[in-house]
């Protein structure tokens, strides 16, 4: 089945059985490997990407499903030279030991960010990773990052307002 | 995942007209794509919701709030109506699965599946609820079967929930800590002419609980009180008795929540 949408800002035109997972979609036939499938069963959250901008777990939507959507995975954030300010913060906090469950980390890590602003407690950045798990660090460094890319993200965005201005 | 015709209509009429032989609605998916991907249930045709337009708007009437069937969780956990009218069903919204899980999960779904465990039926049998679907309606009464069944025909399609607008209402659950599915979730409602109260996850399906509802509407203490019920699930998560004083437990915060 085919299906339009835009994937990491480029307009990608999908065709795919209609049983393909956008998961599989995305690694077996674009390569874009950095989409993880942990557990497969709609529980880890290794898998997210951004479906018009909130969080989807990859592993259960239906390619032929997405058309018209806007979607971005752990690919289309930064660059190696240009970080996504929530990337960076996953590095310089060292939130990762094995790094399987990063990049699902980082797209939530985004969401929360986008939903709640740069103040965010550590209790509630614990809430909204009910669908992230991390089977090696104990989860504090990745709750510092994302606290820190929060407050990276308010003042990148404050900073293009400046310069668009 | 065995393969399966995708159908994707963009009306209600269409919709009707693709459901034939051994087909299911697609609506957020997020409990039947897991479920087929298991290869726990097969379809021939699959009937995507998600382009039919009108099935996800939130409006009052009344003394009523009426929720469209493919309205996602976040939504209704955010929206204004429903946080004006009852904002106890919000933040039952608000506390299904997680984030990703509400992004895509619709109201329409969950009261279609009808898990045991699941948060909706127990508002939607509190709220004293009226279920609209491509059929007719159905009272909540009428509508809970116990485990997985509903009133439901093949092939009926649920459109919207109609919940009554209580004075004030609550849900509090103890959840699975990994599926967050409630081990006992208590959904406490109060109404001019009395209390309801209903139960999940802890009995085979969702109950309402009369002793619970007597004893709000006469004012006297809730303490002590556990579901007493030849119905109580049992499992490796909880037994039937921690499950029965769990619903206690949650009855009593939810009747102090009552907002």
């Amino acid at each position: 089945m085919k299906a339009n949408f835009i994937l990491n800002g480029a307009a990608h035109a999908a065709d795919a059985p209609a049983e393909t997972l956008l998961a599989d979609y995305l690694r077996d036939d674009l390569g874009l490997t950095g989409t993880h499938i942990g557990c497969d069963t709609s529980q880890c959250g290794a898998c997210n990407v951004l479906v018009d901008g909130e969080s989807a777990k990859a592993c259960t939507l239906l390619v032929a499903t997405l058309d018209g959507a806007n979607i971005v995975t752990i690919e289309g954030l930064g660059t190696e030279q240009a970080l996504h300010p929530m990337q960076a913060a996953f590095r310089k906090a060292h939130a990762l030991q094995c790094g399987f469950c990063t990049p699902g980390m980082v797209i939530a890590g985004i969401t929360i960010a986008n939903r709640h602003g740069p103040d965010l407690s550590d209790e509630l950045i614990r809430h909204e990773l009910e669908g992230n798990l991390c089977r090696c660090t104990g989860y504090q460094n990745i709750v510092t990052a994302i606290a820190d890319g929060a407050r990276a993200m308010s003042a990148e965005g404050a900073r293009e307002k400046a310069n668009a201005a | 995942m065995n393969p399966f015709d995708l159908v994707r209509p963009k009306t209600l009429a269409d919709a009707k007209s693709a459901f034939r032989g051994d087909a299911a609605w697609l609506a957020g998916g997020h409990t039947l794509i897991p479920a087929m991907k298991s290869r726990l249930r097969t379809v021939e045709t699959l009937v995507d919701l998600s382009s039919v337009p009108g099935l996800d708007t939130i409006t009052r009437d009344g003394d009523r709030i009426v929720i469209g069937a493919m309205a996602r969780h976040a939504v209704v956990a955010q929206n204004a109506v429903v946080l004006g009218a009852i904002p106890g069903l919000a933040a039952l919204a608000g506390g299904i699965g997680d984030p990703q899980v509400r992004n895509r999960g619709t109201i329409g779904g969950s009261v279609a599946n009808n898990d045991p465990a699941a948060d909706y039926p127990a508002a939607v049998l509190a709220l004293d609820a009226v279920i609209e679907t491509s059929h007719g309606v159905h009272t909540a009464e009428d509508y809970f079967q116990g485990m997985f069944a509903t009133a439901l025909a093949d092939g009926e399609l649920i459109t919207a929930i109609r919940f009554r607008i209580p004075d004030a209402g609550a849900y509090a659950k103890h959840p699975h800590p990994a599926s967050r599915y409630a081990l006992a979730g208590v959904f406490v409602a109060r109404f001019a002419d009395g209390h309801r109260v209903a139960v999940t996850g802890a009995t085979m399906g969702v109950v309402r609980w009369t002793e619970a509802e007597q004893l709000l509407d006469s004012g006297r203490s809730l303490e002590g009180l556990a579901l007493n019920s030849d119905e109580l699930s049992q499992d490796i998560h909880a037994s039937a008795e921690f499950r029965g004083h769990l619903a206690g437990v949650m009855l009593r915060q939810a009747a102090q929540d009552l907002r």
